[in-house]
């Protein structure tokens, strides 16, 4: 293989009926900061719902170019065709870095597309950076439960690629009159596509925010104690006009919906506010909130983790703050 | 002499942990303060294979032995002692009496639906006026043709309400004292048996105690249990039995006790530090670490001779003298660090000390297992 | 149905803590567990075969001779067998070079289904599930929350973040395991003597299995670890004792500082 080849960043505009999810804009924006330290283009590979909107929010959102392959074949995601399309692609177009979202979709097509490639993957990362010295990207994620980071190197293969957990990315400022440059490739069946056919979609009512978008948040713990007194939680929530979430012990037990998770195993998070009422702080919690703006944590175990990475902390009973932080921000919020 | 348990012992002791915690835990305090028997853990310890330990595969049981299922009734008591003697009275005092002393019929009948947990078993021997003075037994069988006649009732009868099959003393010829004492299985449904109320009592206070009520109860023959006239000793060996049994339990609440203790003594403060910080905690601590793991040592020991097929009568009232008077010291040690909050409820101590009471008394007070231990040096 | 299930043997991640002076991770005492997605991933491999008369299920894992253990909890949940891949030669894999290895052994088995976990509660890379399966050329559905076996095919229930589909996958093919897949049971007393005293785990080295040298540990990894360390430690922030209106004027305070309100 020669590396010198391969050149360009590459984001794959992961959709989600007919439309590019947000995560693929944070990629682009990530994408667009790499591309720059060498001058190079930024790709987004759009594959599937091929429309003009998609198109021009991906050139807004900072792709230089949009290669695209638009068969009603690949309207909805399927691991070995979409698989298939993105090998002729990386084949045909030699990308030096290849991102995609670390969601549902986009950690089960890195990885295959990864293997047959025999190119390194690295997975859920939290920053990247090109090294000035080799040129290689460095890419640094949270390992053992987030406990530890470490920084990969994937310097003998191209592309090099890498999931990136959603939320931790910045999206670049929108260009609205960008004009990217759109090449269309065609589609040729595999073989092997039709392995897998989707029998049913069914997509999960869901009237709450979604935590990853909420600028505040009221999270809850197992202190908390009940559901019921998740009731509190809410109306402190409503009264800020912001959403609740919840650590995997409650999610665990059945009080909070898994999509209300914060976490390793949930989501990442970075609100301007995070309340973090009587939860305990473990490190895999920690890893999925620490990059809040302001992080206020109440628990009566003084010796809760939670307080080491709280800019506040309050050693008290949730039952009697809570309620005088509720009269208090209804007197103030009138 | 290996003081190391083999690892598959400390595989079962995780899975048993893994569902005290799980199942067990969360319902302990109610199962005390509602007096609740836990129908439900019963159920799951069934298909979980905890019900039937050291029976042998071919009756239905795990095929495991004493050892494994001492640490199960250890590891259940550890967070709810109600849940460790259901299992306890069970398996010692209703199926090893089965198994060692019944005909084959009678195991292929009653084994497998008790040891794979369909079932539940229960124990009766002491009446009112016969306690730890057993001979003084009241209840009679007098056989009538195909079958035996019962008279008479049980009390203090643990998993009293909820079992199907009990194991009934009672005498078949009152002029020959213990000797004329025989033992039965007797299925909840034969005519003429009938459950008292359940007691209210001070500790394990979920686990169904009653009086059984026997008034012209009609037995089948073929459910005499041994022999005529040998009900007595076996009664006797079977409680050799549930000594480990209780003895595990009482291990169990003393390490559950140490366990919250610890975790409690890390996390209030007096004085401005954490009382772990104080020496007479940790001097107290270490007393009852030391004691637990004492009464471990023969708990374990008394498992191991009756798997071993060795003579175990005194190992096990040693094991249940020394773990049962573990139990109250360390508990009453454990309300005491824990301070005023240790005489709440909520606390769990507090139904610890309760529960750890018993011990000392049922399956053989203190003072009977003295006299077993005693004699065997005196004889 | 001849299942192959692969397992990891992890450290607890959930019992670490961090060294609240240095920042640095205390590993001492954290107990070894086997992953719980892979855990819940041979459950449900387990129910699937006692559905399927004739059928079978193979625990395999890659790691150091200690994984012994965790092969033997396999066996006492009822696997039938229960391989080990062990072998200096697969040090320093990274997850190409595991996949690699893995489904270098998997061929040698005979196969209709390999379920593998969603992730390792060590590495959460997800990645070693569709890797095995593009090595071995079979359909994969990863996430998957619930099977229900068909004629040549399964029914599988992939979970997305906001949806779930059914789809129908043909056999030979992977599925990754998500936790709901399968509750794990609680081990049988007996079971758990017949895994030690009855059974045995096959050991295999690097000789059991057909395998390019280049694919294999640190040679076989395109990537590598350039550095790790542990997560930058901020500045404490303020925490005071505070109950009632005391502890919400002071939350009050903190907002308005901040612009929250």
């Amino acid at each position: 293989m020669d590396i010198k080849e391969y050149s360009g960043v590459f984001v794959f505009a992961e959709c989600l009926d007919g439309k590019v999810v947000d995560a693929a804009f944070e990629l682009l924006g990530e994408a667009g900061r790499l591309a720059a330290v060498k001058g190079a283009q930024v790709t987004a590979v759009l594959v599937g719902p091929v429309t003009d909107d998609n198109v021009k929010a991906l050139g807004a959102g900072g792709a230089d170019r949009v290669i695209t392959c638009g068969d009603g074949r690949l309207k909805d995601y399927l691991t070995l065709p979409y698989t298939h399309v993105l090998e002729t692609i990386v084949k045909t177009y030699k990308p030096e870095i290849f991102l995609f979202a670390a969601t549902p979709i986009g950690r089960d097509l890195a990885p295959r597309l990864s293997a047959r490639l025999r190119t390194g993957l690295t997975a859920d990362c939290t920053k990247l950076e090109m090294d000035a010295e080799s040129g290689n990207l460095l890419m640094t994620r949270p390992a053992f439960g987030g406990n530890i980071m470490a920084t990969i190197v994937c310097g003998e293969h191209r592309p090099q690629m890498a999931t990136v957990r959603p939320g931790v990315m910045q999206r670049a400022e929108s260009v609205s009159d960008a004009k990217p440059a759109v090449v269309a490739v065609a589609y040729d069946a595999p073989a092997d596509a039709d392995g897998v056919e989707i029998l049913e979609t069914v997509i999960k009512p869901h009237t709450k925010q979604n935590i990853r978008d909420a600028k505040i948040l009221i999270s809850g713990g197992r202190g908390v104690g009940s559901p019921e007194n998740f009731k509190m939680l809410e109306e402190i929530a409503d009264l800020l006009g912001c959403t609740t979430s919840a650590s995997r012990a409650v999610v665990d037990a059945g009080w909070q919906e898994k999509d209300r998770q914060v976490g390793q195993t949930g989501q990442t998070v970075r609100p301007d506010l995070y309340l973090a009422c009587g939860i305990s702080g473990a490190i895999q919690h920690v890893a999925g909130m620490e990059e809040s703006g302001l992080i206020i944590a109440i628990n009566k175990d003084e010796r809760a983790a939670i307080f080491s990475v709280a800019d506040l902390g309050i050693v008290g009973n949730l039952m009697t703050v809570l309620p005088s932080l509720k009269e208090r921000l209804a007197q103030a919020l009138g | 002499m290996d003081f190391i348990l083999k690892p598959e012992y400390e595989m079962c002791r995780d899975s048993y942990r893994r569902f005290a915690e799980t199942v067990a835990a969360p319902i302990a305090i109610d199962v005390d303060e509602q007096e609740l028997f836990p129908l439900d853990t019963v159920n799951q310890m069934g298909k979980a294979g905890f019900m039937g330990i050291p029976i042998p595969a071919q009756y239905g049981g795990q095929g495991a032995d004493n050892l494994a299922y001492a640490i199960c009734v250890e590891e259940l008591s550890r967070v709810c002692a109600t849940t460790g003697v259901i299992v306890s009275a069970h398996t010692s005092l209703c199926m090893a009496p089965i198994l060692e002393n019944g005909t084959p019929e009678q195991k292929e009948k009653y084994l497998p639906k008790l040891a794979s947990g369909k079932e539940l078993g229960a124990f009766g021997l002491t009446e009112p006026g016969a306690g730890t003075d057993a001979a003084g037994q009241k209840t009679t069988a007098v056989l009538e043709g195909d079958h035996y006649v019962l008279n008479g009732s049980k009390i203090f009868i643990t998993n009293g309400r909820y079992a199907n099959v009990y194991i009934i003393m009672a005498m078949t010829d009152p002029s020959k004292g213990t000797r004329g004492i025989s033992a039965f299985i007797v299925e909840k449904g034969f005519e003429g048996f009938d459950i008292g109320p359940a007691e209210k009592k001070m500790g394990i206070r979920g686990s169904a105690t009653c009086e059984l009520i026997m008034k012209d109860c009609i037995v089948p023959k073929e459910n005499l249990l041994g022999v005529e006239g040998k009900g007595f000793s076996l009664a006797m060996k079977t409680l050799d039995g549930g000594r480990i049994g209780i003895a595990a339990q009482a291990l169990g609440i003393a390490q559950g006790a140490l366990d919250k203790t610890v975790a409690y003594v890390k996390e209030r403060k007096q004085f401005g530090k954490s009382i772990a910080q104080f020496q007479n905690t940790q001097f107290m601590l270490a007393d009852m670490a030391t004691q637990v793991e004492a009464a471990r040592l023969l708990v374990y020991k008394a498992a191991t001779y009756k798997d071993g097929k060795l003579p175990y009568s005194v190992e096990a009232s040693r094991a249940k003298l020394f773990a049962a008077e573990t139990a109250m010291s360390v508990t009453t040690k454990a309300v005491q660090l824990h301070g005023g909050y240790g005489y709440m409820r909520e606390y769990e101590v507090e139904r610890m000390m309760r529960d750890a009471k018993i011990t000392e008394i049922y399956e053989g007070t203190s003072e009977v297992q003295k006299m077993v231990i005693s004699s065997a040096l005196l004889k | 149905m001849k299942i192959i299930v692969t397992i990891k043997q992890v450290p607890d991640t959930t019992e670490v803590k961090l060294d609240p002076v240095t920042g640095t991770l205390i590993r001492e005492g954290v107990p070894s567990i086997m992953n719980p997605d892979d855990k819940a991933g041979l459950e449900a491999a387990l129910q699937l075969r006692d559905k399927i008369p004739g059928s079978t299920v193979t625990a395999l894992s890659m790691g150091p001779a200690q994984a012994s253990v965790m092969m033997r909890e396999a066996l006492a949940m009822g696997a039938d067998r229960a391989i080990l891949l062990c072998d200096r030669a697969f040090a320093g894999s990274d997850t190409l070079a595991t996949s690699s290895s893995i489904a270098a052994a998997i061929r040698t088995l005979e196969f209709d289904l390999v379920v593998t976990g969603r992730q390792a509660i060590d590495g959460d890379t997800a990645q070693v599930g569709p890797q095995i399966a593009e090595h071995l050329h079979i359909p994969n559905v990863s996430y998957a929350a619930e099977i229900v076996p068909e004629f040549g095919s399964l029914k599988v229930k992939r979970m997305f973040d906001d949806r779930y589909q059914w789809q129908r996958v043909k056999t030979p093919c992977l599925l990754t395991a998500l936790s709901e897949l399968a509750q794990p049971r609680y081990l049988a007393p007996g079971a758990v003597f017949r895994a030690w005293r009855e059974k045995e785990v096959e050991t295999w080295n690097v000789s059991n299995i057909e395998i390019d040298p280049g694919y294999l540990g640190l040679a076989g990894s395109p990537t590598k670890v350039k550095k790790s360390f542990p997560k930058a430690v901020k500045p404490a922030g303020c925490v005071v004792a505070a109950e009632n209106g005391e502890a919400a004027d002071i939350i009050m305070k903190k907002l308005r500082e901040h612009f929250i309100i």
